[in-house]
C-alpha cells in the first residue's frame, strides 16, 4: 500500500495526489477520445447522454453533496438553460454566445432561488424546490410568445466556427465531453479553494461554520448559483441532443432522475456523478436487452434444467410479458433507489473505495470503517 | 353568490382529501421525523384495494371499505418494517429518497396489476344531490366532508384519551426518553404507520367517486398535500386538515376566478409564500434554536 506523506497545505490540496492518478486518468481520457471510432452509433448516443447527465450530476453535487442543500428542482434549471438556447437561436445568435448566456441566466435564477432558500432547511427546502420546479414548468407551458407553450420548440443544429455540428456526429460528443471535463476540473478547483471549503463547512455544521466567520447566506447563494449555472450549460447540450424541447420533458421525474444519479454514484465525491450517470443511462439498453433476449435465454435455461418444450414456451411467454410490462422502468427505478439507500448509502464510488481498502489492508479490513453513525435523539426539526 | 358557494363546497371537499393525505404525513413526521413522499401512493393503493373488493369481487361497500383499510394498515406496517426502520436515524435526505423510491415502486406495480385506466367505485351515496333553495350540493362531496370530520374526531380522542395515543405523543416528543420510560417505541412507530396508511386509504376511497382512481393519482394529489401540511405547520394534526381545506378552497377559487393555468400553480405559490413569511405555518410551534 502506498503512503502519501503530506508536509504542507500544498500537498494536501494537490489535484493529483500522486503520479498514478495522471496515468490512470490519462488512459481514461484516451479511451474516451477514441470511443467514437469504436462504438456503435446507439452507444455513442447513450455516451452523450452520460456526459450531459454527469454534468448535471456535478452541478447537483456542489449543492446537495458538498453544501448539504437538497434540491428536487434541477429539472427547472435544465429547462431554463435549454429554453434560453432555443429562444436566442431564433435570432441567429452564435453558439458560444447563447451557450454562455444560458449558463449566466440560469445562474442568476439559481441565485434568486437561493435567497428565499436561505431560511429553509431539510424537508422544507426539498418541498420549496419542488414547488419552484412546478411553477417553472407551468410558466413554460403558458408563456406562449416566448416558449410556444405545449407545442414545444425545435432546436437547430449547432453552427460552430463555420461548420455544422450534427447532434449524432463525433464532434458533438467531443463538445459534450469537453464541457464535462471542464466542469469537473473547474469544480475540483472550486472545492479546494476557500469557497469550496466553506461549502463543506456549511454542510457539516452550519453553526460551526458561522462561528468560524463564514458568511453562511452568501455561500449558500453562491452554491445555488454555481450549481444552477452548470445545470444550465448542460441544458443547452440537452436541447441540442434532443433537437426538440417541450415543457413536459422537464418534470419532477427528471429532477428525481438527477437525484438518482448522485445517490447511486455516491454523494461525497465527483466520481459519483459520473458513475451514477453511466448507471442511469445504461438502464435503457439493459431494459431493451431484457425485452429482446432475456425470454429466450431463460427458456433455454429452463429447457436444459429438464422442463418440457411446451413448459419452456410458457416460461418464455411469461418472461416476455413481464419484461414488456408498462411500468417496469418505474418499478426498477423504485427498487434501485430503495436498495441503494438501504444497503449502499455511499453509492457505487463508496463500494469501489471499500473494495480498494479491502485489498490494501487485506486481512485486517473492518466493515465498521464505512459505517454511518445513527442519530436518534435530535433532530432536524429543531434546528 | 351561488357560484361562490358551489365553488366553496367543492373546494372544501377537495381540500378535505388533501387534508387527509396531509394528516398521514403529519402523523408519521411527528412520530419519526420521516417525511413520507409515498403517502399519496398509499392513498392510490388503498383506492385500488377498495376497487378490487367492491368493484371486482362485488362485496358490500362498507365491507369492502373496511377490508381495504385493514389491508392497507398491514401494508403500512410492512412498508415501515422493510424500508424505513433500517435507516431511521440516518440523514433525512436518505429517508426522503427511500420513500420516493417506494412511491415509484408502488405506482409502477399498481399500473402493472390494475392497468392505467381510470376506475370508479360505486357508492351507496354517489348519485343523489342535496338541494337547499337553489343551491345544489352533491352527496359524494358532502360525504368526504362528513367523513373527514368523523376521522378527525376519532383521531383526536385516540391521541388524547387512550394510553396508546399518549405513548405515541411521548415518543414523538423524544424517542429516546420514551424508550427509557418503557414505551415500546418500535411497535408504536409501526402502529403510527398503520394509522397513517389507514387514513390515506379513507382518503382514497372517499376520493374515488369524485376524481377517478388511476395509478398516477397519488403523485398528483400527494404533492398537493405538501402545501397543505406546510400551511398548517408540519407537526400539527388540526393544522393539516385546516391547511388542506384552505388549499382546496384556494385551488377551487383560482380555477374559477383566475385565468387558466393558475389553478395548478396556486397551491405552490401559497406554499412558497408561507415558507418565506411564516415558515412555522399557521399552527406550528416556533421552536428556539439550540446549539
Amino acid at each position: 500500500m502506498r503512503f502519501l506523506f503530506k508536509t504542507d497545505y500544498e500537498d494536501d490540496i494537490r489535484l493529483f495526489p500522486h503520479s498514478g492518478y495522471i496515468y490512470s486518468y490519462g488512459l481514461l481520457l484516451a479511451v474516451l477520445l477514441i470511443a467514437p471510432h469504436v462504438l456503435s452509433s446507439y452507444l455513442m448516443s447513450q455516451l452523450v447522454f452520460v456526459c450531459i447527465y454527469a454534468t448535471v450530476g456535478v452541478g447537483l453535487l456542489i449543492l446537495t453533496g458538498f453544501t448539504g442543500q437538497a434540491s428536487l428542482g434541477h429539472a427547472a434549471f435544465l429547462a431554463i438553460g435549454a429554453y434560453t438556447a432555443a429562444y436566442l437561436q431564433q435570432f441567429n445568435v452564435p453558439f458560444p454566445v447563447y451557450f454562455l448566456a444560458a449558463g449566466l441566466l440560469t445562474g442568476v435564477v439559481g441565485a434568486l432561488v437561493g435567497f428565499p432558500a436561505l431560511r429553509l432547511q431539510g424537508i422544507y427546502l426539498v418541498i420549496a424546490t419542488i414547488s419552484f420546479a412546478f411553477i417553472v414548468e407551468e410558466i413554460l407551458a403558458r408563456w406562449e410568445s416566448v416558449t410556444r407553450g405545449n407545442e414545444g420548440m425545435r432546436v437547430k443544429t449547432i453552427q460552430l466556427l463555420g461548420t455544422t455540428v450534427s447532434r449524432d456526429g463525433p464532434t458533438f460528443y467531443y463538445l459534450c465531453l469537453a464541457v464535462l471535463v471542464l466542469t469537473i476540473v473547474g469544480t475540483l478547483n472550486l472545492l479546494r479553494s476557500p469557497t469550496g471549503r466553506a461549502f463543506v463547512a456549511i454542510r457539516d455544521s452550519e453553526t460551526a461554520a458561522r462561528s468560524m466567520g463564514i458568511n453562511v447566506a452568501l455561500y449558500k447563494v453562491k452554491s445555488f448559483a454555481i450549481s444552477a449555472a452548470i445545470t444550465g450549460f448542460a441544458g443547452v447540450l440537452f436541447a441540442h441532443k434532443l433537437s426538440f424541447i417541450s415543457p413536459e420533458m422537464f418534470t419532477l421525474q427528471l429532477s428525481i432522475e438527477f437525484i438518482i444519479v448522485i445517490l447511486i454514484g455516491g454523494t461525497f465525491s465527483l466520481h459519483g456523478a459520473v458513475l451514477g450517470a453511466i448507471f442511469l443511462v445504461m438502464i435503457d439498453p439493459f431494459l431493451t436487452y431484457l425485452k429482446d433476449d432475456m425470454p429466450g435465454v431463460i427458456a433455454g435455461v429452463a429447457a436444459t434444467l429438464g422442463a418440457g418444450t411446451e413448459r419452456a414456451g410458457h416460461i418464455q411467454d411469461a418472461v416476455a410479458a413481464f419484461a414488456s410490462a408498462n411500468g417496469l422502468k418505474g418499478a426498477i427505478y423504485g427498487v434501485i433507489i430503495v436498495v441503494f439507500v438501504l444497503f449502499e448509502p455511499l453509492g457505487l464510488y463508496g463500494r469501489w473505495l471499500k473494495i480498494k481498502l479491502f485489498f490494501q489492508l487485506f486481512p485486517l479490513y473492518k466493515r465498521a470503517t464505512f459505517k454511518w453513525q445513527k442519530i436518534y435523539v435530535k433532530s432536524e426539526r429543531n434546528r | 353568490m351561488l357560484d361562490f358557494v358551489q365553488q366553496l363546497v367543492s373546494g372544501i371537499a377537495l381540500g378535505c382529501v388533501y387534508g387527509l393525505i396531509a394528516l398521514g404525513f403529519v402523523l408519521v413526521y411527528k412520530a419519526t421525523e420521516v417525511v413520507n413522499f409515498a403517502q399519496g401512493d398509499l392513498m392510490m393503493l388503498g383506492g385500488f384495494f377498495a376497487f378490487t373488493f367492491i368493484g371486482m369481487l362485488g362485496l358490500n361497500y362498507w365491507v369492502g371499505f373496511a377490508g381495504a383499510v385493514i389491508c392497507m394498515a398491514l401494508f403500512g406496517m410492512l412498508a415501515e418494517r422493510v424500508v424505513v426502520r433500517p435507516i431511521l436515524g440516518y440523514p433525512q435526505f436518505s429517508i426522503i429518497m427511500a420513500t420516493i423510491g417506494l412511491g415509484y415502486f408502488l405506482r409502477s406495480v399498481a399500473g402493472m396489476i390494475w392497468g392505467t385506466d381510470d376506475f370508479k367505485i360505486e357508492t351507496p351515496f354517489s348519485q343523489g344531490v342535496l338541494r337547499i333553495g337553489s343551491l345544489v350540493l352533491a352527496y359524494d362531496k358532502l360525504s368526504v366532508i362528513a367523513a373527514t370530520i368523523i376521522l378527525c374526531a376519532l383521531l383526536y380522542l385516540f391521541f388524547n384519551r387512550t394510553t396508546l395515543g399518549t405513548a405515541m405523543r411521548a415518543s414523538s416528543e423524544n424517542m429516546l426518553a420514551a424508550y427509557y420510560m418503557g414505551i415500546p417505541v418500535k411497535r408504536v412507530v409501526s402502529i403510527v404507520w398503520a394509522i397513517s396508511a389507514a387514513v390515506a386509504t379513507c382518503a382514497g376511497v372517499l376520493l374515488a367517486p369524485i376524481t377517478f382512481i388511476h395509478s398516477n393519482v397519488g403523485l398528483v394529489l400527494g404533492l398537493k398535500a405538501f402545501p397543505a401540511a406546510v400551511l398548517g405547520g408540519f407537526g400539527s394534526i388540526p393544522g393539516a386538515v385546516v391547511g388542506g381545506v384552505l388549499i382546496g378552497v384556494i385551488e377551487s377559487m383560482a380555477g374559477f376566478y383566475l385565468p387558466q393555468g393558475w389553478k395548478d400553480v396556486a397551491p405552490y405559490i401559497v406554499l412558497l409564500a408561507v415558507l418565506l413569511l411564516k415558515p412555522e405555518g399557521l399552527f406550528g410551534l416556533h421552536v428556539r434554536k439550540k446549539v
